[in-house]
């Protein structure tokens, strides 16, 4: 009798220990679910960076993202980010990166090897370099491959937005 | 007059962006010479009984080429005996990624013991005459008389993350292709991969 009431006391608390201990949740997409994201037909701009946690590049320009969520908070601005992490490698990479950073922005993890297929449909000029970016509005696109700053960013959003 | 300058500068200027591009599929490809991994300067023409190469842009630091390391070595012991030959290209500036120095070459060429040359692109040249853009990215040559011939670039194969995933190894299939005296079906592919890097 005791001892099964030691383990409806313990029970609860070795399945919590059992999860993980950071709380970092991210969806992770195939290429289907991402597609959507990349062709909204909203009067909203879009920003879509692909990027992961081991691309030098990706992690320098990663501030600008978050100053753009910043300034443009007012205005009709989605900004996603889409991670190419090894979605084996995630608690020693993605994870981590999320929580230290306590980052806004919006990220998902786009686990789909069918990337001969794929990288075509982001834009046909992309060679499948890391990292690129993709500025849109309706029909308006926007897409750079290789590193961007704060600047380039707003000329690609005023770009899309004045056409 | 102002009109005409711009069309022509224009036209200067699309047909600079053009030749940035490098090479295309059936383009003939200049040779080069780059430092191995064991100090000796490499060329396409020193190997002599080659039918083609597997050339391989990569490098030390990137999690695709790491992924991809024991699947080159593969195609190496494959395909050399066949006259395939891998060469692999670190064209990376240390100045922008210190582990892709030539010394850490050398260390990453021992830890793996690659059987094929590891060339370092010193300076940057002979990436942007290719128009490789991320590790890895392979271009596949074949001889045709004297001039070695892009007949495939792209992938190795359809699975970075998972080698017994793998569907379509269409570096495996271009090169079985050749050797049989035909085009290859799939002559270009796209995969994610990390940029070259260069010092700005």
């Amino acid at each position: 009798m005791r001892k099964s009431i030691l383990i409806i006391i313990l029970l609860p608390l070795l399945m919590s220990c059992n999860q993980q201990p950071n709380e970092v949740k991210v969806d992770v997409f195939d290429y289907s679910l991402l597609e959507p994201y990349l062709n909204k037909s909203t009067d909203s701009i879009y920003v879509v960076n692909f990027w992961a946690t081991w691309c030098a590049p990706c992690i320098k320009e990663f501030p600008y993202f978050e100053q753009l969520h910043k300034e443009y908070k007012s205005d009709k601005l989605d900004i996603l980010m889409v991670s190419l992490d090894f979605p084996n490698q995630l608690d020693k990479s993605l994870y981590p990166f999320i929580k230290n950073r306590k980052t806004d922005l919006n990220v998902v993890l786009l686990d789909d090897p069918a990337q001969n297929v794929w990288i075509e449909k982001v834009d046909s000029t992309w060679s499948g370099a890391l990292p690129a970016t993709l500025v849109y509005k309706g029909n308006s696109r926007v897409f750079i491959e290789g590193p961007v700053d704060y600047n380039d960013l707003v000329n690609a959003i005023n770009k899309v937005s004045n056409q | 007059m102002k009109k005409m300058s711009m069309f022509i500068f224009t036209m200067l200027l699309a047909s600079v962006t053009v030749l940035a591009q490098g090479y295309k599929i059936g383009d003939k490809v200049a040779d080069f010479k780059l430092k191995n991994v064991d100090g000796k300067m490499v060329s396409l023409a020193d190997y002599k009984n080659a039918k083609g190469f597997v050339v391989i842009f990569s490098c030390n630091h990137c999690p695709y080429v790491k992924a991809y390391e024991d699947r080159m070595i593969e195609l190496h012991k494959k395909y050399e005996s066949k006259g395939f030959p891998v060469i692999a290209i670190n064209s990376n500036d240390p100045a922008a990624v210190p582990e892709d120095s030539y010394d850490k070459m050398i260390e990453r060429a021992k830890e793996k013991s690659f059987p094929f040359a590891y060339l370092f692109d010193e300076g940057q040249k002979v990436y942007p005459v290719f128009g490789a853009a991320r590790t890895p990215h392979v271009y596949l040559l074949s001889k045709k008389g004297k001039d070695m011939i892009v007949e495939y670039i792209g992938a190795i194969d359809d699975n970075y993350k998972d080698a017994t995933a793998v569907k379509e190894k269409y570096v495996e299939k271009a090169i079985d292709a050749l050797l049989e005296g035909k085009s290859p079906e799939v002559k270009e592919t796209k995969a994610v991969g990390c940029s070259i890097k260069v010092k700005k």
